[in-house]
């Protein structure tokens, strides 16, 4: 007796339990916390934006796959709802639905199917559509609803300015930051959730959560967060240090203008970032100073949607030039 | 631990942990009754083919030697059962191809063994042998690597003039999912083990030896750890559960913190290597007379029905494995020579057991196939999982463009084939697959160049 029709193939024969599905689900699951936060401090306003932008990233690249690329849509693969998300994440919880709509097109359109589809952009698409639409709709995307406060309307919500704007244009305006200190929510009421800004950065312990999360299911590995954060808090540390009447302390620029969101959830995109350990170091650490650069020197309150784009452009020279570290290779190590 | 154990260690970069699946890891190993035929294939090991020496229809003793060793990356070959040459054919063996092999049919009357085999279980421990008369014998006996590389074990035991040997590793590491032959050989022939590192030792005058076993084995570990309380110079290393482990590279590395320069063997920096079971095949061919006719084999699988290890001569088909573990199971997709990980698909069980047969693996159907390949989404886990540094993504796209040159200079040839990359990648790509294709064109670019 003998069994016919063997499969027979070279090694490896098995296979871990990893598919594009479960990571890209994984990364949903992460951005629940801070979603469910955002959807409590800025009521229906975050939840509209939040499935509309789901629903129209999904559909516009059901229907691009389909009739441009000409290929079978797997929009079950998770990606364009991750791209959905993040849209939302970026923009205020008060944005009209045609600019969500016009948003989802180039984010997807422009920022994904042009260059192929999953797998091939060099630019985060979620950040591609949100500078889109910083740069067309500037009154629309700054206005932030404030916290709390009208959790129940959409469109007539109050707004009012962020803390980093509001010690942005305070530093401009020759005010020293002990005093603009006294407008601005206590950084415990920033952490947890009480910050006036876009959807998805409203709460760092949100976001921590869901970074942990990622960690834990080795989804992602800690190089390109941490040093982002460390270059950050490094670089506005010495500033600080150097003038604190004038530059505001490192914990401050952490918790405040998406940072948090940047780091765990943009920079470390697969797909537009990095492929060695070594490269994300750097890459992250680019992305550090050129935030603390444009929010410092620059006209922008906040930096890290540009900082994320910029860097994600050196990342095919990065996997080019730097290499991990080979075995048995010393003059490489 | 009360006894001297060092603390854990493991190799520093990359790595996967895949199911462990140990299935016979309790199970003792027990003697599958010599077969009415066998077909020995002649080339069993890394090098030149041995030369057949016997004729059709010529009378051989088990033990007695059939095809000698034609050159010094080679070995001999002996009968494995008693009984009569049937023919000497090209027969299927586990490489896919027909291949010369000797045939042996038993005879009616008992097994006969050749003169001079001691057949006792008795230990015998004082090591009478000098170093060339040792390494003289182990070719003699046909000794190869049995962790499964074959490369014959006489060559490893000649160090290269102007080469020292400091250090003995005895690879009991075993990372392979499903496979226990070494476990259980640890804790069976634990002493006749012992005494194989001190010949293997004597022989490439080393005075420190280390034997390196995963932490999943922890009867052997304490096994292994009581035999070298009292013996100077071994001592046992525990080491992670962590794939591929067992790698030479990676087990130098974690064991002593050595790294093999890239192109460079384990001498260079003082080590050689060798697997437990080689180191009890030394033990039965310089303390026993008898040469290399039988090895353990798990055969093993989740649907199995009695999954074994099995004390299995050279030349046995597959099939009667099989027939002892209980059967094929119907739903039979794939059946592996070797691990899951490393191992060798065979399209038919009829093949001949080898010399570097570790374990026979029959994966169900639903696990036999793989993945349809998907698009690379650049998440980095092959690089991340990769033991040697390497840039699997790349080295694949490099190979599928042509681009030879760039894959030799991103280390293509340091690849050491242990599947982490394949295993892992979420989108099923065969990275593995275009590896070996790239490491293959190198290297015969590289023939031609020197040529």
């Amino acid at each position: 007796m003998s069994v016919q029709f063997l499969t027979v193939s070279p090694s490896p024969h098995i296979h871990s339990e990893d598919t594009i599905q479960k990571l890209m689900y994984g990364v949903i699951i992460a951005m629940l916390p801070a979603l469910a936060i955002s959807f409590f401090v800025f009521g229906i306003g975050a939840l509209y934006v939040t499935l509309l932008s789901i629903v129209s990233c999904v559909i516009i690249e059901f229907l691009l796959t389909r009739y441009l690329l000409r290929k079978d849509p797997t929009i079950l693969d998770g990606s364009a709802i991750i791209t959905g998300i993040l849209l939302a994440f970026n923009v205020p919880s008060s944005l009209p639905w045609w600019a969500i709509i016009i948003g989802s097109l180039v984010a997807i359109g422009i920022g994904k199917t042009a260059f192929g589809g999953l797998g091939n952009n060099p630019f985060n698409p979620a950040l591609v559509g949100r500078v889109f639409l910083l740069i067309s709709f500037p009154v629309q995307m700054t206005s932030w609803p404030v916290p709390f406060e009208s959790r129940l309307q959409f469109l007539d919500a109050a707004t009012g300015a962020t803390p980093l704007a509001i010690v942005k244009e305070g530093v401009d305006a020759g005010i020293p930051i002990p005093q603009l200190m006294n407008e601005i929510p206590s950084y415990l009421g920033l952490f947890l959730g009480g910050l006036g800004g876009s959807v998805g950065e409203v709460s760092a312990i949100g976001l921590i959560i869901g970074f942990v999360y990622m960690l834990w299911k080795k989804i992602i590995t800690w190089h390109t967060p941490v040093s982002m954060l460390a270059t950050i808090v490094v670089f506005t540390g010495i500033l600080w240090i150097i003038n604190p009447e004038k530059y505001i302390d490192p914990v401050f620029h952490l918790i405040t203008g998406g940072v948090l969101l940047g780091a765990f959830f943009m920079a470390t995109d697969y797909v537009t970032s990095p492929m060695s350990s070594r490269g994300m170091l750097m890459y992250g650490a680019g992305i550090g100073f050129i935030t603390v650069v444009i929010r410092v020197f620059g006209s922008y309150p906040e930096g890290v949607s540009f900082a994320i784009l910029i860097m994600n452009g050196f990342v095919p020279l990065m996997n080019k030039y730097i290499k991990p570290k080979r075995f048995g290779n010393k003059k490489n190590g | 631990m009360s006894l001297a154990v060092n603390n854990i260690k493991t190799f520093p970069m990359g790595g996967v942990h895949p199911a462990e699946n140990k299935l016979t890891a309790g199970k003792p190993i027990e003697k599958l009754i010599a077969p009415k035929q066998v077909a020995i294939p002649i080339s069993q090991h890394i090098g030149a083919p041995a030369k057949p020496i016997v004729e059709q229809r010529e009378k051989v003793k088990v033990g007695q030697v059939i095809a000698m060793s034609a050159g010094f990356v080679s070995t001999n070959i002996h009968a494995t059962i008693s009984g009569t040459v049937a023919k000497i054919d090209k027969v299927m063996d586990s490489t896919g191809y027909k291949r010369e092999a000797i045939i042996i049919k038993a005879g009616k009357e008992e097994e006969e063994w050749a003169d001079g085999i001691d057949l006792s279980d008795d230990l015998v421990e004082d090591i009478s042998l000098g170093k060339e008369e040792i390494i003289k014998r182990v070719l003699e006996a046909g000794i190869v690597g049995l962790g499964g590389a074959t490369f014959p074990s006489h060559v490893k035991l000649s160090v290269p003039k102007g080469r020292k040997a400091e250090y003995l590793i005895l690879n009991g590491v075993e990372c392979e999912p499903y496979l226990t032959a070494d476990h259980r050989l640890m804790l069976e022939k634990g002493e006749e083990i012992i005494v194989g590192a001190r010949i293997l030792m004597k022989a490439l005058e080393v005075d420190k030896a280390i034997i390196g076993i995963e932490k999943n084995k922890p009867d052997a570990i304490e096994k292994m750890a009581g035999l070298t309380a009292d013996e100077n110079g071994i001592s046992v290393q525990p080491l992670k559960v962590q794939y591929p482990q067992g790698g030479e590279k990676q087990l130098i590395k974690a064991a002593l913190n050595r790294e093999v320069p890239s192109g460079g063997l384990p001498i260079d920096v003082g080590v050689v290597v060798h697997n437990v079971g080689t180191a009890f095949a030394v033990y039965e061919a310089v303390q026993k007379n008898k040469p290399l006719v039988e090895r353990v084999v798990t055969i093993t699988g989740k649907d199995m029905k009695s999954p074994s290890n099995f004390m299995v001569r050279i030349g046995t088909p597959v099939n009667n494995l099989v027939e002892a573990a209980g059967g094929i199971p119907e739903n039979t997709g794939k059946v592996i020579s070797g691990g899951p990980m490393m191992g060798k698909a065979l399209n038919s069980v009829d093949v001949p057991v080898a010399k570097g047969t570790s374990g026979i693996l029959l994966i169900p159907n639903e696990e036999a196939k793989r993945g349809k390949m998907k698009v690379c989404i650049r998440c980095s886990k092959c690089v991340d999982v990769c033991p040697m540094g390497l840039e699997p993504y790349l080295l694949m796209t490099l190979t599928q463009k042509e681009l030879f040159e760039r894959v030799e200079e991103d280390h293509v040839l340091d690849c050491i084939e242990c599947g982490s990359c394949s295993f892992t990648c979420p989108s099923d790509r065969p990275l593995l697959d275009y590896i070996r294709l790239g490491k293959k064109t190198v290297a015969s670019l590289i023939r031609e160049r020197n040529n």
